[in-house]
């Protein structure tokens, strides 16, 4: 078969594969991923010690050690305990705790970076800690936290190729099953990293149309 | 009234509104307060000058919560005493700031909201005040300092006077017993300072209560009942502008006064 033609053939599977597996996946688990990564921070900095501990050592374990060995764990070892999770809530699951990491940080350091005098003149109009976080500081820490969320979500959009090891059919799952029978693993493994990078062009545009967005009331 | 009568007036009636003895506040090694007294009677404007590193902002941010003195005893309008010794609840805190409002060096005005929505979020959504009622009065606030036609803008649209004019109605909006500035003009160029003094003037001459910490002296003398010198964590020297300015009691007092002044004189 001429290797046009393979491209031909194989661009669409794969696309469909990022459509109904890569894409899904990666949005699902950063949804998630930005909930636990909100709670993460806000316990990371709160004056509760147990609680500031507990995020601490969360996020440390998912920043220390390997998104694919997390990966294992949970599809390959909870089995051993008993647990048997499918490959996708596997995933997802996985996935969503990373993000959880990393977004934590993230986030926590967004919230710092809001001036202290925000909080202290919410304070003094009688607002409490909660109102002050979700009517002040976070809107402001949502404008910073767009470009380094953003890179999480890419590098995550990424990542879900990971879930080919633990079975899902996405993305690359399905270039590699091509690969396997066509024996052209140039062509189908650069029109897998073309739909990759198709993907992650359009969430840069995203991007850039939020931050745009976001800086409306912002004096750059 | 003239101001001197109105001086004469509260200082004679009723008990006071505030009352600060003995605060006591170290940050780490640094002593900042060490046994500062204030009294503040109803429709009083007492100043605060001194120094920096005196410990005047650190007196005003005790009377609003945003300190906690390590030891001291504040009143509030014959509320009970607040004996700073043990830290007070987060209730007593927030008494402490529902009394008051606060006008800052920086304006720290919410980037994100406009002129308006940063004049409403106090009264509209902590006072919970009907929106119809707050909103003409935010207008009517507004309107008064000359910013009427900037009630949408945000606040990096506007210049530096203006900034800290929201700053001001932003405060007033919250009807409190007590309004509390830190060196409002300290951050401005000096061609907007006019334009907020003449502002807070004004609030003084309607008999607002208000303790005011900053480097404008002559502010000070046309504007206070009462001035207070701070330097080293105490209270130097205290008393009536005119008596204060014209014939200070003290070597540093009027060391201070002649720095200011006459910054050359030095050189």
């Amino acid at each position: 078969m001429d290797l046009w033609e393979l491209f031909l053939s194989s661009i669409g599977p794969i696309a469909l594969a990022g459509l109904t597996g890569t894409i899904p996946l990666a949005l699902i688990s950063f949804v998630f991923g930005l909930v636990l990564a909100l709670g993460a921070a806000l316990m990371r900095i709160s004056e509760h010690r147990i609680l500031s501990a507990v995020a601490r050592v969360y996020i440390s374990i998912i920043r220390g050690t390997p998104l694919l060995v997390q990966l294992f764990v949970i599809f390959y070892g909870l089995p051993s305990i008993g647990v048997v999770v499918d490959p996708w809530p596997s995933a997802i699951f996985a996935f969503s705790l990373n993000v959880g990491g990393y977004g934590a940080e993230v986030i926590r350091a967004a919230i710092l970076s809001v001036p202290k005098g925000q909080w202290e003149a919410a304070y003094t109009a009688g607002m409490g800690r909660t109102r002050t976080l979700t009517r002040i500081i976070l809107p402001q820490a949502a404008r910073v936290s767009v470009p380094p969320l953003s890179n999480t979500f890419i590098s995550l959009v990424k990542d879900t190729s990971l879930a080919s090891l633990i079975l899902v059919s996405e993305l690359f799952r399905t270039a590699q099953q091509i690969a396997a029978f066509s024996y052209k693993f140039m062509v189908v493994y650069l029109t897998a990293a073309l739909v990759y990078w198709v993907i992650c062009l359009v969430l840069s545009l995203g991007q850039d149309a939020l931050e745009k967005r976001l800086d409306r009331h912002v004096a750059r | 009234m003239s101001h001197a009568d109105r001086q004469r007036a509260v200082r004679s009636s009723a008990p006071p509104l505030l009352t600060a003895r003995e605060l006591h506040k170290r940050f780490g090694d640094n002593e900042v307060l060490k046994g500062v007294d204030l009294t503040l009677y109803r429709g009083e404007v007492v100043v605060l000058i001194g120094p920096s590193g005196s410990g005047k902002t650190t007196v005003l941010r005790s009377l609003n919560g945003l300190e906690t003195p390590d030891a001291g005893v504040l009143t509030l309008d014959g509320g009970p005493e607040i004996d700073f010794v043990t830290p007070p609840s987060k209730r007593t805190r927030f008494a402490l700031r529902d009394r008051s409002a606060m006008v800052f060096q920086h304006h720290n005005l919410f980037p994100h909201l406009t002129v308006i929505n940063n004049v409403i979020e106090g009264p509209l959504r902590v006072q919970r005040r009907p929106k119809d009622e707050v909103m003409a009065e935010a207008r009517g606030l507004l309107a008064r300092v000359g910013l009427s036609d900037k009630e949408n803008a945000y606040p990096h649209e506007l210049s530096g006077g203006q900034q800290q004019r929201v700053g001001i109605v932003r405060a007033l909006a919250l009807r409190p017993d007590l309004l509390l500035f830190d060196e409002p003009t300290s951050a401005l160029d000096p061609e907007l300072v006019g334009e907020v003094l003449i502002v807070i003037k004004e609030l003084a001459d309607e008999g607002w209560t208000m303790v005011v910490v900053t480097h404008e002296l002559a502010f000070a003398r046309e504007a206070a009942d009462h001035v207070l010198f701070l330097d080293g964590g105490v209270v130097v020297e205290e008393g009536p502008p005119q008596q204060l300015f014209t014939a200070p009691a003290h070597e540093r007092t009027r060391r201070f006064l002649t720095r200011i002044m006459r910054p050359l004189d030095g050189v």
